[in-house]
């Protein structure tokens, strides 16, 4: 078994069982504990593929940002994870059933000699000298360059949606109105009386 | 020599476990958002291993704006499910009947 062998496997092998133990485990922080392994696994397995660009960006984006958001909402959310759980037994054989259907009608199609040339079997090895993210800067600031924009402006999108639907306006709640301490007067606030001196 | 059709069955049985997941985990919201995340991944993985295989940079772009539009996707499903449990203070899926559907 050469190295690269040993690897695919290696990575592979942990991807699955934690996609497994994602499913299957009860406390939803564990299930995006074993998500963020997936990732970085997975992250693995497509810089072996050499799209290191992505695989940097998985990590950073997914593992740095989503996952963080994920446990975020998990822990402020005061949840009873116990009955979420419920009928997990009851549901066990139908689940079982439909992926293994969809897994073995997936392997068979593509175990069925459609990739089996010469060119599938070797990937396409580039030079030390070849950069990952220069080719693909290459191809997406010249071909893709519409939609990259528009990438750019459904995330945009999101982040306004996002923060206008968990916004919500107390209306008893106290705040400074900065504007107006600013542009108040003197003769709004002090206010001089003539009065006789007492003896 | 690890082929093409490696790659691919290990996205489809990734693929096919987290349709396992949504089958099991189908009264808690957050562990569903997470099986469609990880659905993506066997997805960008499919991608990869083509661009790979067939030297070719469009299915790279392509996972970069499948990352793109499934950080979006979380951000707002998470949002929405914030907005849900202050009004509903629940995320089981099975007590979410409000649109009689």
């Amino acid at each position: 078994m050469s190295f690269e062998q040993l690897l695919f496997y290696l990575f592979s092998g942990v991807l699955l069982l934690s996609g497994i133990s994602m499913v299957t485990v009860r406390n939803p922080v564990y299930a995006a504990l074993s998500l963020i392994v997936c990732f970085f696994t997975s992250a693995a397995i497509w810089v072996t593929l050499e799209a290191e660009f992505l695989g940097i960006v998985l990590v950073l984006v997914y593992v740095g940002a989503v996952m963080v958001l994920f446990l975020f909402v998990i822990m402020m959310l005061d949840i009873n994870h116990n009955h979420l759980k419920e009928g997990f037994i009851k549901y066990l054989p139908v689940g079982l059933l439909v992926a293994l259907v969809i897994a073995v009608e997936m392997i068979l199609v593509l175990n069925g000699g459609g990739f089996d040339g010469e060119k599938y079997m070797q990937g396409q090895r580039h030079g030390a000298d070849y950069s990952n993210t220069k080719a693909l800067g290459e191809v997406l600031y010249k071909q893709y360059l519409y939609p990259f924009e528009i990438a750019a402006v459904i995330l945009l999108v999101a982040i306004i949606a996002a923060i206008t639907l968990t916004l919500r306006r107390r209306p008893n709640s106290k705040s400074q109105n900065i504007d107006q301490q600013v542009r108040v007067k003197r003769e709004d606030r002090v206010r001089l009386v003539k009065m006789e001196a007492e003896k | 020599m690890i082929g093409l059709s490696h790659y691919l069955v290990v996205a489809a049985i990734l693929f096919a476990i987290s349709i396992a997941g949504m089958f099991l985990n189908r009264k808690n919201m957050l562990v569903l958002l997470m099986c469609i995340e990880l659905m993506l991944l066997a997805v960008n993985l499919n991608f990869i291993a083509f661009s790979h295989y067939m030297d070719d940079m469009a299915g790279q772009i392509f996972v970069f704006f499948i990352l793109t539009v499934a950080a979006a996707e979380a951000a707002i499903g998470l949002a929405i499910l914030v907005v849900l449990f202050r009004s509903r203070r629940t995320i089981n899926v099975q007590e979410l009947n409000g649109l009689k559907g």
